[in-house]
Order: structure tokens, then sequence, then C-alpha cells
């Protein structure tokens, strides 16, 4: 078995239940999830039943599908993992998982994402998800955390 | 200082401490080049003892720097920027991260030349 690509950690302050919604619920990566990228007013909709062998999608606010793939393992508030595609010339697949475990005080959020294939593609992905994940996780923290997410992106003078 | 527990300490203060050191940075330079190392692999680039290594690993671990994965036997250490993108995003605002970009994108090009 390959070593995991990435490995990240976070510490919130929240309960698993609300951290396993920012994950799971629409209306919480609409406002913390990319946000205002690429363009001013983006947001971003997670969207899936969360069965595990269900569909799962990334729906930006035109309607574009970001990324895509499958519910793996959704075990409510503690794991949830699925495969995680995006076409880049070819489709490129990966494995995203999140870990929730309560802390003291808060709750420590794990996630890895592993399991790139085809390699030729997957250094570019990987590119883009060093540069993603960190980001995102900060302003889900400071949802949470504060009750609004972070502004990113580009001044919104240009938003329509 | 070791055995630190997150009560009573503000977590951002353990992230600094731990930067602090130009060891500590340069062993985040060795997993931030080849993520994903066990202790024998990052001793074998450094001109420190294993002991030495061990503490300061401890330190960036303790810090929410360095995050260890068991793997079979292994015990694999990952770089986690995720604190390090908490300060970024604690003091560059919105409007700013576009010009900074292009500024830093200056630099290194200049520099390469």
């Amino acid at each position: 078995m390959d070593k995991p690509s990435f490995v990240y950690v976070t510490y919130i302050a929240t309960t698993p239940e609300k951290l396993w919604e920012a994950l799971t619920s629409a209306e919480f990566t609409q406002q913390y999830w990319g946000r205002d990228w690429p363009r001013p007013g983006s947001v971003r909709s997670i969207q899936s039943d969360w069965k595990a062998g269900s569909p799962v999608r990334m729906v930006l606010g035109d309607g574009e599908i970001e990324w895509w793939g499958e519910v793996l393992q959704a075990d409510p508030p503690r794991t949830l993992s699925y495969t995680f595609c995006v076409e880049m010339g070819t489709e490129t697949r990966s494995r995203v998982r999140f870990e929730i475990e309560p802390s003291g005080p808060a709750v420590k959020l794990t996630l890895i994402h592993d399991q790139f294939a085809p390699e030729a593609t997957a250094e570019a992905l990987a590119g883009a998800i060093s540069n993603g994940w960190p980001a995102i996780l900060s302003s889900m923290k400071t949802l949470l955390e504060r009750g609004r997410a972070l502004e990113l992106g580009a001044p919104a003078s240009a938003s329509g | 200082m070791s055995c630190m527990s997150w009560e009573g300490v503000n977590p951002m203060d353990q992230v600094f401490k731990a930067l602090a050191d130009p060891t500590r940075r340069q062993l985040l330079d060795r997993l931030h080049a080849d993520n994903g190392q066990t202790l024998g692999e990052l001793c074998e680039h450094l001109a420190m003892t294993r002991q030495a290594v061990t503490k300061h690993l401890g330190v960036l671990e303790e810090a929410n720097l360095v995050v260890a994965v068991r793997q079979g036997r292994e015990k694999l250490h990952y770089l986690n920027p995720a604190p390090i993108h908490e300060i970024y995003d604690r003091w560059i605002g919105k409007y700013e991260r576009h010009r900074l970009e292009a500024l830093a994108q200056l630099k290194r090009g200049l520099e390469e030349e």
C-alpha cells in the first residue's frame, strides 16, 4: 500500500456533530469552501445523500460540477470517506478521508488525501490540493468558531 | 518544557516557539521536500543524533506542525501546514492576497536569474 500523500490536522472549538454538518451540508460548504474563487461571488454546494455507494459532487453556483466521487464510508459524526475525481485532460481519481475525534473542549479533524491515480496527472492535482485544503480547513475553522467564514479571493467589484 | 498540555497553552504560541528554532525549520524543510518520512529517513540527511531529532519532532508534533501517521510497522511524519495557514489568514487581508502573490513571484523570478 502506498503511503498517504497528504495528512492535515486541525483542532476546532466545536462539536463533532457541527463539524460533520460543515463537511456534508450544502448550506455550510457555501459559506466556507473556496468562496469567491475562481470568481467573486462563487459558492460551492456539496451534494450527496451520504450513503455508502452513493454519488457525491461539488457544484459551483453556476451548476458546473467541480469534482465528483462515490461515498466510501459515512459514519456520522466520526468518519467520512469518498473518492475524489476531477477532470484534468483525463479523469484523475484519488481518495479523501476525514476523521473526527473529540479532544478536550475541541474536536480534532484529521484529513488524509491519498491514492492518486493515474500518476501522470496526479502531480498537477497534488499541487492544487496542497494549496487548497489548508485554506479550506482554516476557513471552516473560522466559520465554526466565530460564525463567519474568511473572505477569500478577489475583490467583489466584479461580482454579478 | 516537554509534555505541555493543550490546557492553558495558546496553540499559536506553541507554533511560534516551534518555528523559532532553525533545526526545527530544517526538519519542516525536509518534510516539505519529501512528505511522509520515518525517523530513520529524516536522520539520514541531518547532522544530528537520533535523540536530538526525536526531541525536535516532539516539539513540532505538540505544535501540530508535524503529524505522525502509523502505517504498518512504520511511523511516518507529515508536515501539517494548517497552523501556518491560520497565521496567514489572521494577518493577511482579503484584498492583499493577489498583490502579495504577484510580489512573491516577482521576487522569485528576479532571484533565480
